[in-house]
């Protein structure tokens, strides 16, 4: 259930939880026993945890001792980024480089730019193209300049901002080719695009059941039997040796059962649901002719799926702030959001955009509308009816404030 | 109404906002981002500008059951406030950063916005009263001691139409107990002062940094003698006796006061208490709240400086459109820089009739 009257677009922050996966959360919720423990209630919760890895796995082309099991996107992405790092360089001291894409989340971005300022390590951007994509000819070109000193490679399956998927086939090769690790956030694909773990060959893999249908705070880092990582947790052991913790149980469960769904579904899902974009995106410009529609316009395939999220509409609006026009829409029920957000709440330009090429003024004068498994053309109607108003008043407040200095200075003269 | 809420996450503006509320105003609350690099936790008692403030500024607009939406006005901050605090220090003027701030952001670009997009009002938790006329009278607050009248004085009669102080009417004590009433964890937090962008509460130190050295002399008025070498005019305010860095007691015994500052040559020139005793003023650009300029000398109560500093008076418009202020009797500590407020020379003394920058004083 989302907020009340609410036409939710905002399925990239977080979908609804499907509901068998609350029920399956819920009935686990009443379960006593440590996975850890030994004796029968222990044992009964081992079982659940087990066999809810196992479907995990099974949905995304994994095997069962490739699953980590983790708070979630920000955990396993730190997880992957600075244990490999730890691991490769304790194995080889040359290997200091970081290459990084520049449209990575935070979780990703953040972590490698702590290991260059306090773990030695050389963090390399790797650049994108005007949608948001890295070329594999930029990797290759990094990795090629000393294969030897690089450490690993991470690159997000799909952008959460743009929606752009990234040809994560091509980059893995390229890097193995070199003898080198890759990590993928893939939080944003799973359960909405083909994600097979095996097939995709990645080294390390995020994925994060509230973006799915599953409960917040719990994911996974899908890592190689052979991949190396050190940990960050420190403990029992519980996953692998690589993650500490008490093991969730009812999370774990809802996790699978939400990934086991999206799954299944997400060939049919994807279809209804870029419908619904695509429709969306033209009702949008038809109110308002000047937005543009950033990332990757969605009509070519990468690794057997669509090259831009099914569910993904992010759009820029010249002349306006991007705040403005969430709060307008908000006031009409509809929510949706910049694609960026931080912890003060300040809308910040998005990086993404900027890495794109775009100025700052269209950086902050973006929305992504994102939809999902319950999305319907009700919400599309909902926003078509307000979009040109809304987008109309926020370019005044937008103008009004950029004139503003020189208004004033001029009446300061008179 | 649909009413904007200025939200700083301290207890007078989240107290402003529920009564904005109950009111039955459509109420959304906006915490400004002022600082380009907040610090996640506040310092002491110093400012509104750490993301925890912005976190108790949400928490009360969630109690309160209103959107709640924070703002970037960092860069805007930056330079009509900050940038502003310095060069007028550098130029030898003692500025009032919370009266700029007013003028230049909450009253004007943040309420040229909120109107923009459809708001009627902006609401702040100021302690002064708005009466409901057309203009809108604007008076001191019923708390003296908390009266912010002085640095609302420049808000014109367009502003004053399009603000909301729903605590001026209140004394301070009253609105951290209907804080706590109301369920807002903010009821006992302590009040901020001192100046919101200088975490640390070192202002010369602050003005250093971004001024530098422009070292000049101490100079006695009287005698022209050099009495001290200073690091820059900045450490200096008009009618200050403290640090100013003269090792030895003046010849008649009695403390000296900075009476001059020439930022040119970096001359601060002291001397005696009474040489302080000023009895004109010259304002730029006079603000009238009542939207029309007074037809001729207009008899009033001064007010020079945020708190005190009083004095009947007559101010008039001069030809070319700036303000001169004649004094009944001489005040002390006039700093240009600062604001002239003045008041309705009635038994109340508390309708604000205009303001003026203090150009020069004599």
């Amino acid at each position: 259930m989302t907020g009340v009257n609410a036409t939710y677009l905002d399925h990239a922050a977080t979908t609804p939880m499907l509901p068998q996966a609350v029920a399956a959360v819920s009935e686990a919720l009443a379960i006593t026993g440590n996975a850890s423990s030994l004796h029968s209630s222990g044992r009964r919760s081992r079982r659940l945890v087990e066999e809810a890895r196992e479907r995990l796995a099974a949905a995304v082309g994994a095997r069962p001792s490739e699953v980590v099991l983790t708070t979630g996107g920000t955990e396993s992405d730190n997880l992957a980024v600075k244990g490999l790092y730890w691991s490769r360089r304790a194995a080889d001291p040359r290997r200091t480089r970081v290459l990084v894409s520049e449209i990575e989340h935070h979780a990703v971005l953040d972590s490698a730019e702590w290991l260059a300022e306090h773990e030695g390590a050389q963090l390399e951007l790797l650049e994108v193209d005007e949608w948001g994509r890295v070329r594999p000819e930029t990797l290759r070109a990094a990795m090629a300049r000393a294969p030897e000193t690089v450490a690993l490679v991470s690159v997000m399956w799909a952008n959460n901002e743009v929606g752009t998927v990234n040809p994560i086939r091509e980059l893995v090769d390229i890097a193995h080719e070199f003898g080198v690790p890759i990590h993928t956030d893939a939080v944003q694909a799973v359960g909405i695009l083909p994600v097979d773990f095996a097939a995709c060959g990645a080294d390390a893999l995020t994925l994060t059941g509230h973006k799915l249908g599953g409960p917040y705070g719990a994911g996974a880092l899908l890592l190689g039997r052979e991949v190396g990582v050190t940990p960050l947790l420190h403990g029992g052991g519980q996953e692998r040796d690589v993650r500490s913790g008490t093991v969730d149980t009812p999370s774990v469960i809802g996790l699978a059962t939400a990934v086991e769904l999206a799954v299944a579904d997400a060939p049919r899902r994807a279809e209804v649901v870029a419908g619904l974009r695509d429709d969306l995106v033209g009702k949008v410009r038809a109110a308002a002719p000047d937005a543009r529609l950033n990332g990757d316009p969605g009509t070519g395939l990468i690794d057997g799926g669509p090259s831009r999220l099914p569910g993904n509409a992010h759009l820029s609006f010249p002349g306006c702030e991007g705040d403005s026009l969430i709060m307008l829409l908000d006031a009409h029920g509809i929510e949706c959001s910049t694609g960026s957000a931080c912890t003060a709440g300040v809308a910040q330009p998005s990086h993404v955009l900027l890495a794109m090429g775009a100025d700052e003024a269209t950086a902050r004068g973006s929305l992504r509308f994102s939809l999902g498994h319950t999305s319907t053309a009700e919400d599309v109607a909902a926003v078509a009816a307000v979009i040109g108003q809304v987008v109309e008043r926020a370019r005044r407040a937008g103008q009004n404030g950029n004139g503003r200095a020189h208004r004033r200075a001029a009446a300061g003269r008179s | 109404m649909r009413v904007l809420a200025a939200m700083s996450g301290g207890v007078d503006s989240a107290v402003a906002t529920a009564r904005a509320v109950d009111a039955g105003h459509d109420v959304v609350g906006v915490h400004l981002a002022l600082s380009e690099t907040p610090a996640a936790l506040r310092g002491g008692s110093r400012g509104c500008c750490s993301k925890e403030d912005a976190g108790d500024a949400r928490r009360a607009a969630d109690v309160l059951g209103i959107p709640f939406y924070v703002w970037d006005f960092a860069a805007q901050f930056t330079e009509s406030v900050v940038d502003d605090f310095v060069a007028a220090y550098a130029a030898g003027q003692t500025p009032n950063p919370c009266l700029r701030c007013n003028e230049k952001i909450k009253f004007a670009a943040l309420a040229e916005k909120a109107l923009a997009l459809g708001f009627d009002a902006v609401c702040t938790g100021h302690y002064a009263r708005l009466d409901a006329a057309s203009p809108p009278t604007l008076r001191r607050a019923v708390d003296a001691d908390k009266d912010q009248s002085y640095v609302l004085a420049v808000l014109t009669a367009h502003q004053l139409a399009h603000a909301l102080f729903p605590i001026g009417d209140t004394p301070k004590a009253q609105v951290r107990a209907e804080a706590a009433a109301r369920g807002l964890r903010v009821a006992d937090k302590p009040d901020s002062h001192d100046i919101c962008f200088i975490p640390s509460g070192d202002t010369r130190a602050f003005l250093g940094e971004r001024i530098g050295a422009r070292p000049g002399a101490v100079v006695d008025a009287e005698s022209g003698q050099e009495l001290a070498r200073h690091d820059g005019v900045h450490g200096f305010t008009i009618g200050q006796r403290k640090g100013l860095g003269i090792d030895r007691p003046a010849a008649d015994g009695r403390p000296r006061y900075v009476l001059g500052i020439e930022p040119a040559t970096g001359t601060v020139t002291v001397g005696p208490a009474a040489a302080l005793d000023v009895r004109e003023i010259d304002g730029a650009l006079p603000v009238w709240c009542g939207g029309v300029d007074p037809d001729g000398p207009l008899r009033c109560v001064a007010q020079v400086r945020a708190h005190g500093g009083l004095a009947p008076a007559t101010a008039w418009q001069t030809a070319d459109g700036s303000l001169r202020v004649r004094l009944d009797e001489p005040l002390r500590g006039v700093a240009p820089g600062q604001a002239v407020a003045l008041y309705r020379p009635d038994a109340a003394g508390d309708v604000v009739l205009g303001s003026a920058t203090i150009t020069a004083a004599r």
